[in-house]
């Protein structure tokens, strides 16, 4: 079990052609992922990848040929909320983009769309998904995850992989890890991939990853309180961080009090959650609640 | 991206938002001449003068000044033009101030405070409004947050003209037959010019009866710049910090900090995480440096440089997650850098991911000075250790 990828996942590829499309595409085909075809307007019937993959103009196009379950974004900032609503318009069930630096008005647009559809989205600006041993969508590196009993959740990429490596180095494995992004507006929240985790047998237990600006993981905490029977260990990264200033993502900027590291560990503590001190203790408070 | 006052007016005055108006003086010999141009132009014996900086508090810091006579005018303007100010917003070097805003002086009934943003957890944007304007809005939230009234705008649940009604409810403006318009308006500028922030602190209305936009603070969505040609023209780069501006040059996301202890680090919440495991262990991060997700020779040698500029920097941690990067082509990287850039700070590296171990090997078989680490913790107690 895992949750909303597996094996079987039929993938799709938004910008196959692209540099890093093709590339990350190359790297899920061999990591086993069941990516079927691409789609860069323009460029239909050319083949992409060493696994020769069909390219089409559009995702209508290629659903003609495919029938498919997901696709994953590799298109330039500016493009890239036209190509997460051409993949709402096509009603894909999971769509996962990539791009960094998408204008916030233009995923007002895409959270509009998206909540009148029964897609899901996850990131903009994300790693994306991986399922160990089954199939990755994005780019997380995946010869370093192993099958286990732990979901992963996050808002950086770097910290999911780091979090990943614990988690495997202290025995426990993984199930799924999701990137969920590191903008201010994004598909998928905390509490939309804690409710896949909550439903996934397979999953005893979940590292959840936050960090400052928005106030994300606060809702997370109250919910988790409310509704979530399985341990959680979370770390919030930015307690150096002053107010004011981005710090790398564009979501990661502490505007008022309830957004700093020091506000939110306090929630997630009140409400019951495991907080880690250091990053370097992620897998370890994991394993001593699973032991527990 | 920030830009000054009177670049905000000019964006709202292009969205007819009745605005102070006046005129800005870059230069000491302009300023007679544009003193003498705004009050014929505006009707206005007595004007104002504004330092234009992108720091808040110029009014305390004494970069604003209100000059009932043209000889006062001249003084002030002569005074602040040039004027290293110094405001809560500025820390204690302050701001040299390149250019000031000569306005008409208005006589006001009563002053608002306006804000237009982003609500991440409504989805929302969001009027924030308060009778209590000119002043520190934050302290007003804090005393009589009952005095700061909200309304959302969503193109599905929440309607702009709801929320528009609700303001002027709110600040008693029934009787301004144009009060609608303006607030459309406003949130059209906001809207259309991809605005993170539009603040107006403060709103006023004139003893003429007038809504007029006194002051205008404006933040641009950076990744929207390209559709904003006009916009992206105010980009104002004296007033960026020299070392995070040359660091965008490279590509390279830096923010300077007070401490001693550089990092470099890729991907934006390890390196949040790796300055947070520095003061852990009792040191003071110098910087956030996100060398982005490939790094490679040089984005090392261009991060050594930008981290090496700040003089206060005594050790150098370095934290790479290699994902799709090979660690040892990274610890490559690393050292061919140290060579060549001469270093004489001690530098700590821990690589994990792909081919750690080989990459562990190569560092410390090289024959320069490095100090390698297997886990953050380590790394971050070396990095500490070598500057106490």
């Amino acid at each position: 079990m895992s949750i909303l990828l597996n094996k079987k996942t039929s993938i799709l590829v938004q910008g196959i052609t692209g540099s890093e499309g093709l590339f990350h595409a190359q790297q899920m085909l061999d990591y086993g992922s069941n990516v079927v075809c691409g789609v860069t307007p323009g460029k239909g019937g050319q083949t992409a990848t060493e696994n020769n993959l069909k390219v089409f103009n559009s995702i209508e196009e290629a659903q003609t040929e495919f029938s498919i379950d997901s696709t994953v974004i590799f298109v330039p900032p500016r493009f890239a909320a036209n190509a997460i609503l051409e993949a709402i318009n096509q009603n894909i069930g999971l769509i996962v983009c990539i791009s960094e630096g998408i204008p916030v008005r233009d995923m007002k647009k895409v959270k509009s769309a998206l909540d009148n559809s029964s897609s899901t989205l996850i990131g903009p600006n994300c790693p994306g998904l991986i399922t160990a041993e089954e199939s990755k969508i994005g780019i997380t590196p995946g010869f370093i995850c192993k099958k286990g009993s732990i979901g992963i959740l996050s808002r950086s990429g770097t910290l999911t992989y780091e979090a990943i490596d614990q988690i495997v180095n202290v025995g426990l494995g993984m199930t799924t890890a999701v990137g969920i992004g590191g903008d201010p507006i994004i598909g998928s929240s905390m509490i939309d991939i804690l409710k896949h985790f909550a439903d996934d047998k397979e999953t005893k237990g979940v590292v959840m990853i936050g960090e400052i600006g928005g106030s994300m993981e606060n809702e997370a905490a109250e919910w988790i309180k409310n509704n979530f029977n399985k341990p959680v260990v979370s770390f919030i990264a930015g307690q150096t961080a002053p107010k004011g200033k981005r710090m790398g993502h564009a979501g990661a900027i502490i505007s008022e009090g309830s957004e700093t590291a020091d506000a939110k560990i306090k929630i997630l503590k009140e409400c019951g959650v495991s907080v880690a001190k250091t990053v370097s203790e992620i897998g370890g408070t994991m394993l001593q609640l699973i032991e527990e | 991206m920030k830009i000054h006052e009177f670049q905000a007016k000019e964006l709202l005055s292009n969205y007819n938002v009745p605005i102070q108006r006046g005129h800005v003086v870059y230069s000491s010999n302009e300023i007679e001449k544009t003193i003498d141009k705004v009050q014929n132009e505006f009707n206005s014996d007595a004007v104002v003068v504004k330092a234009q900086i992108h720091a808040g508090g110029r009014g305390k810091g004494g970069g604003v000044k209100f000059c009932p006579t043209t000889e006062s005018a001249i003084e002030s303007a002569n005074e602040i033009l040039g004027m290293n100010l110094i405001t809560h917003q500025t820390g204690e070097e302050g701001k040299l101030v390149n250019q000031i805003l000569i306005t008409e002086a208005l006589d006001i009934e009563k002053e608002f405070y306006f804000a237009l943003m982003f609500d991440r957890a409504k989805n929302a944007d969001v009027f924030i409004v308060s009778t209590e304007g000119g002043v520190d809005i934050e302290e007003v939230a804090e005393k009589t947050p009952e005095k700061i009234i909200k309304a959302w705008v969503n193109n599905d649940t929440y309607p702009l003209e709801d929320a528009i009604n609700t303001i002027i409810n709110s600040l008693s403006l029934n009787s301004f037959n144009d009060a609608f318009e303006i607030f459309k308006n406003i949130y059209n500028c906001y809207s259309n010019s991809d605005c993170n922030l539009l603040e107006i602190n403060p709103l006023v209305i004139t003893e003429d009866q007038k809504i007029i936009a006194l002051d205008a603070k404006v933040d641009i969505d950076s990744n929207a710049l390209f559709r904003q040609e006009k916009i992206a023209k105010f980009h104002d780069t004296s007033e960026e910090d020299p070392l995070e501006l040359k660091a965008s040059e490279y590509g390279l996301n830096y923010i300077k900090l007070d401490g001693n202890v550089g990092c470099m680090v890729n991907g934006a919440g390890l390196a949040m995480a790796t300055m947070d495991i520095v003061k852990h262990h009792g040191g003071e991060p110098a910087n956030f440096l996100d060398v982005g997700g490939a790094a490679n020779v040089d984005t090392i040698k261009n991060g050594f440089k930008i981290i090496l500029s700040d003089p206060n920097v005594k050790s150098v941690l370095i934290n790479i997650f290699g994902g799709i990067v090979r660690c040892d082509r990274v610890a490559n990287g690393v050292i061919q850098a140290v060579k060549e850039l001469n270093l004489n700070v001690g530098v700590v590296v821990r690589l994990q991911g792909t081919n750690a171990k080989l990459a562990k090997q190569i560092l410390d078989e090289s024959d320069i000075e490095l100090i390698s680490a297997e886990t953050i913790d380590e790394a971050a107690k070396k990095a500490v250790g070598l500057v106490s």
